[in-house]
């Protein structure tokens, strides 16, 4: 785990240990200002790199995005500063670092797609990249939004049923409509009002990550209660299997109803996941899989849908020029980059359909190469171990739940969407968080990132202050009232 | 629940070291694979996004790259495309390139080494890389006459002409051409159907008659028994049978002189008559009398049966074929058989005799130009060695000249003096009944030949059994000579 000096001693338990009050403890607002000032710095050379490339005189276009992207995280770093001044400093500089890269490849796209339509003679397409701004700066909205709504994260267990409930609804609500309105591409994961669509999926992520935390930490010793023993693992009670079943029974729906396997693999997984962080138990994670797995045979072989994604898997090439297309399209540029990559605005990721979203992977690696993408991965890592590491600081059950599952989301996620861009497992129709161009998923993952910092916030704040206490041996010590999440 | 969020952690870290395991698969070990596979457009995009250099013959353009408003940012364009597609080939994205196009295909995208240096300054100064230029040994006069005169009659054929001294080869048509714009077009459906249209045509376009296809050399093939003969002690007046025909040793066939007529009133002919009128049995005569070694080791001399030609497309080997007995040695003799030798390969030899045999490689490219038009390499020419004596050559051009005048046929030039052989070659499963081929291999000016030529017309040219070389190959032959010497002098 990425370590970092001025954060707290992560063993301070359960609140116990007095503080020592004459040193105040660091913000690291500091840090994140500075990191912010590197993402931001590395983000314009990029920019400028791919403006150069492209063969265009470095356009006002280019000072516009620099001032936009210098103004938003200003201000999100201004909203942490005030709302949650101890949160941890390297979360936001990763998911700005993360959303620049991204803007910076859909801006390059887009040069792409206008150099060709200009050479067709066919209409300028739209510009995704001021669509990609204003995505980003409505996600920085929700989240200082979430930082001002949810000024201490255990108040969210009190709405664990409302948010799991109001997450069903928005991970069935596509998939009820109509067609017409939530189909793109033959996933039903959309709901498109007039030009512009969410796929409320990725808002249902979070709300039912929220959910499972608050109901795991509540009934959590049920779970614990051993059943049967076979084969020296302890099995839980079948009756105890409710709650999987039922994550179980809707990741099928949402594979069946929706036909995304992407979201319905993301969902389980984190179910999953969370309820071993709950229990501790191994055996719920076999049992788990061995439904997965159970369920993934019965899907490849009742839908066609299923069955050609894992062809395709197993070999892209064998049908270029229908289904294989994109994954081979893919490898081609992946395979182009090499270690160095062509260069930014050298390549051509515009042959990859979907490039800028469900592909974005193959066009850094065509452009930045293996040594691009393994930075990037690192920058993830990062992310993700702060997220895991304010899940170990924090006090409370339930903002380890919580934590684990939203930083865990974000690690299935770019697992599945890099995996099957580079044909490790079958492709998934899933956006990798904060660079791929789509509305939802930059703002849902805004808001999950400001989750993060709020808990990390409350994992590294200094207790409230008390009247300095004599040092009294700790049988003597009085008891205390903590207070409990409902 | 500290302890599993810990191994939840270390899930997630081998995770993503799956993912750069995987990454590493892809980008590095798979990556050439990838990279080059056929159907990954961007290697092709990336060769059409730099300016292709041109290829010229004597400062005219038969090739250039011109600036386009799709995808592939330059487009192929062939100004006289049917006139030189037999050099210049095409440069399809769909087919891939023939002819120069192809063979001098590092020069002109630029890869070549020659053009390091440039390479080297693009990327300093930020230039746009471009592609090197390929200027040609072609004499576009020539190229155009020998064109013409075999289309102009819808000839099936082909014309090389060679510059003796050097090996520089001045024409090379095959005919019937194609055009080769549609087929470097960017649109799939125009080059498809070029395609097509391509590959159907009858006669035959697609082989490059000049090098890639060898015909039975007949008459004209004479010349080399001539060669042998001299260059073993045997003279200008050895005498020959002058017989109408002669029977082949071991067989009941006889094997008839041309029209089945005597060979001169008396009982024996000379050498120089022999070839002047081209008598056949005198020829198998000589043959059988030479024996197959020495025939073959001048054959090879002039250099048939070499199998590492390139002019640079690659040659196909000419061949003498199989002599099994003496039989075979009398009608190889007269170039019938299994003797089989291509356009280029014919003009070889008669460029080698106009050259005080020495035989010259025969090239196409005369040097290869920065994008700036300055050299950055001359072909030096490079001899391939002596096929006979000067003093044979000598002979042999005199005996060609008495050949020459004894040729009918238009176009012969006034104040001019060529020396030729004619041939008229069988050939098909029903040689009497096919038209022959039609050979007509001559040098001029005799007393500095600048010129070696070789036509070839299929079949007669109309199919007419009656077609000779003299009536059919010798005008086009003289017309191209002609029109060679017009620029020269």
């Amino acid at each position: 785990m990425a370590g970092s000096g001025s954060v707290p001693d992560a063993s301070a338990g359960n609140g116990a240990t007095p503080e020592t009050p004459s040193t105040p403890l660091p913000t690291g607002r500091g840090i994140e200002l500075l990191m912010l000032a590197f993402a931001a710095v590395l983000v314009t050379g990029a920019l400028i790199l791919v403006e150069a490339n492209q063969e265009r005189q470095l356009s006002r276009v280019l000072l516009f995005l620099g001032l936009a992207y210098l103004a938003l995280f200003t201000g999100a770093h201004y909203a942490v500063r005030r709302m949650a001044p101890y949160a941890d400093p390297l979360i936001l500089p990763c998911a700005a670092l993360l959303n620049g890269l991204g803007l910076v490849m859909i801006r390059r796209l887009d040069l792409a797609e206008t150099e060709r339509a200009a050479a067709l003679g066919a209409e300028i397409p739209r510009q995704d990249i001021w669509f990609q701004i204003a995505w980003t700066a409505i996600g920085l909205a929700l989240f200082v939004a979430v930082l001002v709504l949810v000024r201490d994260h255990r108040t969210l267990s009190r709405y664990g049923y409302t948010a799991g409930f109001a997450g069903l609804v928005l991970l069935a609500l596509p998939g009820l409509l109509p067609s017409a309105i939530s189909e793109v591409n033959g996933a039903k994961l959309w709901i498109r009002i007039g030009g512009v669509g969410i796929q409320p999926g990725e808002f249902a992520k979070i709300l039912l990550i929220v959910f499972f935390a608050a109901f795991l930490v509540q009934k959590r010793d049920l779970f614990t209660v051993a059943g049967r023993r076979v084969l020296g693992i302890e099995l839980p009670r079948a009756r105890d299997l409710a709650p999987l079943l039922v994550a179980w029974g809707l990741s099928v729906g949402v594979l069946v109803v929706e036909r995304d396997l992407g979201t319905s693999l993301l969902f389980f997984g984190i179910v999953l996941v969370l309820l071993y962080a709950a229990t501790e138990r191994v055996s719920w994670l076999l049992i788990g899989l061995s439904f997965f797995v159970a369920g993934g045979m019965v899907a490849y072989h009742l839908f066609s849908h299923v069955r050609t994604r894992v062809e395709i898997w197993l070999d892209p090439f064998a049908n270029f020029d229908g289904a294989g297309f994109q994954i081979g399209q893919a490898l081609f540029g992946l395979g182009t980059g090499g270690v160095g990559g062509t260069g930014l605005g050298a390549g051509r990721p515009d042959l990859v359909p979907f490039a800028e979203s469900d592909f974005m992977l193959s066009s850094l690696g065509e452009e930045l190469g293996l040594i691009g993408l393994a930075a990037i991965l690192v920058v993830y890592l990062v992310l993700i171990t702060r997220g895991l590491r304010s899940a170990l600081a924090v006090r409370d059950s339930f903002g380890k739940l919580l934590a684990t599952g939203l930083a865990f989301a974000i690690a299935l996620q770019i697992f599945v969407v890099i995996g099957g861009a580079s044909k490790l497992i079958p492709l998934t129709g899933l956006t990798l968080p904060f660079l791929s161009y789509g509305g939802s998923s930059l703002v849902a993952n805004y808001a999950l990132v400001a989750l993060l910092l709020r808990i990390s916030n409350a994992a590294r704040a200094p207790l409230p202050r008390r009247p300095a206490q004599p040092m009294v041996p700790i049988a003597e010590a009085g008891t205390e009232l903590v207070e409990r999440p409902s | 629940m500290n302890t599993p969020v810990r191994r939840i952690a270390l899930a997630v870290m081998a995770m993503v070291l799956l993912l750069m395991a995987n990454l590493t698969y892809v980008q590095v070990v798979k990556a050439s694979d990838y990279r080059n596979d056929d159907r990954n457009q961007r290697v092709l995009f990336a060769e059409y996004s730099r300016k292709r250099g041109q290829i010229s013959a004597d400062g005219q353009v038969l090739a250039n790259s011109v600036e386009s408003n799709d995808a592939l940012r330059y487009q192929r364009r062939y100004p006289d495309g049917p006139t030189y597609a037999t050099v210049t080939g095409y440069y399809s994205v769909i087919y891939g390139a023939t002819g120069i196009e192809d063979a001098a295909d590092e020069a002109l995208n630029g890869s070549d080494d020659r053009l390091f240096v440039r390479r080297l300054s693009d990327l300093i100064t930020g230039r746009d890389p471009s592609g090197g230029n390929v200027e040609l040994t072609i004499n576009p006069a020539m190229q155009k006459e020998a064109y013409q005169a075999l289309t102009n009659r819808g000839f099936a054929g082909s014309v090389v002409a060679l510059r003796p001294e050097t090996g520089e080869i001045l024409a090379m048509v095959s005919t019937p051409s194609f055009d080769p714009n549609p087929l470097s077009s960017h649109g799939a459906e125009e080059q498809t159907a070029a395609r097509t249209r391509f590959i159907a045509a009858e006669p035959e376009v697609v082989t490059n008659r000049a090098i890639s296809q060898i015909y039975p050399p007949g008459s004209t093939f004479k010349l080399v028994d001539t060669a042998a003969a001299l260059q073993n002690g045997l003279t200008p007046d050895t005498q020959l049978t002058a017989a109408a025909n002669i029977t082949l040793t071991g067989t009941n066939t006889t094997l008839e002189n041309f029209a089945g007529t005597r060979c001169g009133t008396a009982p024996t002919v000379s050498l120089r008559d022999a070839l002047a009128r081209s008598c056949n049995a005198a020829f198998a005569e000589l043959a059988a009398t030479l024996g197959e070694a020495k025939l073959r080791e001048q054959a090879e001399a002039f250099g048939i049966g070499s199998v590492d030609l390139s002019v640079p497309m690659r040659v196909v080997p000419s061949t003498l074929g199989e002599i099994e007995d003496t039989a075979a040695l009398q009608q190889s003799g007269i170039g019938q058989r299994d003797v089989a030798l291509t356009p280029l390969q014919n003009a070889m030899i008669v460029a080698a005799i106009a050259n005080g045999g020495q035989l010259m490689a025969p090239y196409l490219i005369e040097q290869i130009q920065n994008p700036e038009l300055d050299p950055v390499d001359v072909t030096k020419p490079d001899r391939i060695g002596q096929a006979v004596s000067s003093e044979v050559a000598r002979t042999l051009t005199e005996l060609m000249i008495g050949s020459e005048n004894r040729t009918s046929g238009g176009g012969k030039i006034t104040g001019v003096q060529i020396a030729s052989k004619t041939g008229t070659a069988e050939h098909g499963t029903d040689p009497k009944n096919t038209p022959p081929h039609n050979w007509y291999v001559a040098f001029a000016p005799v007393e500095d030949p600048k010129i070696a030529v070789a036509v070839l017309v299929e079949n007669g040219g109309d199919r007419s059994l009656e077609a000779t070389g003299g009536s059919r190959a010798a005008p086009i032959g003289r017309a191209v000579i002609a029109a060679g010497l017009r620029g020269a002098s």
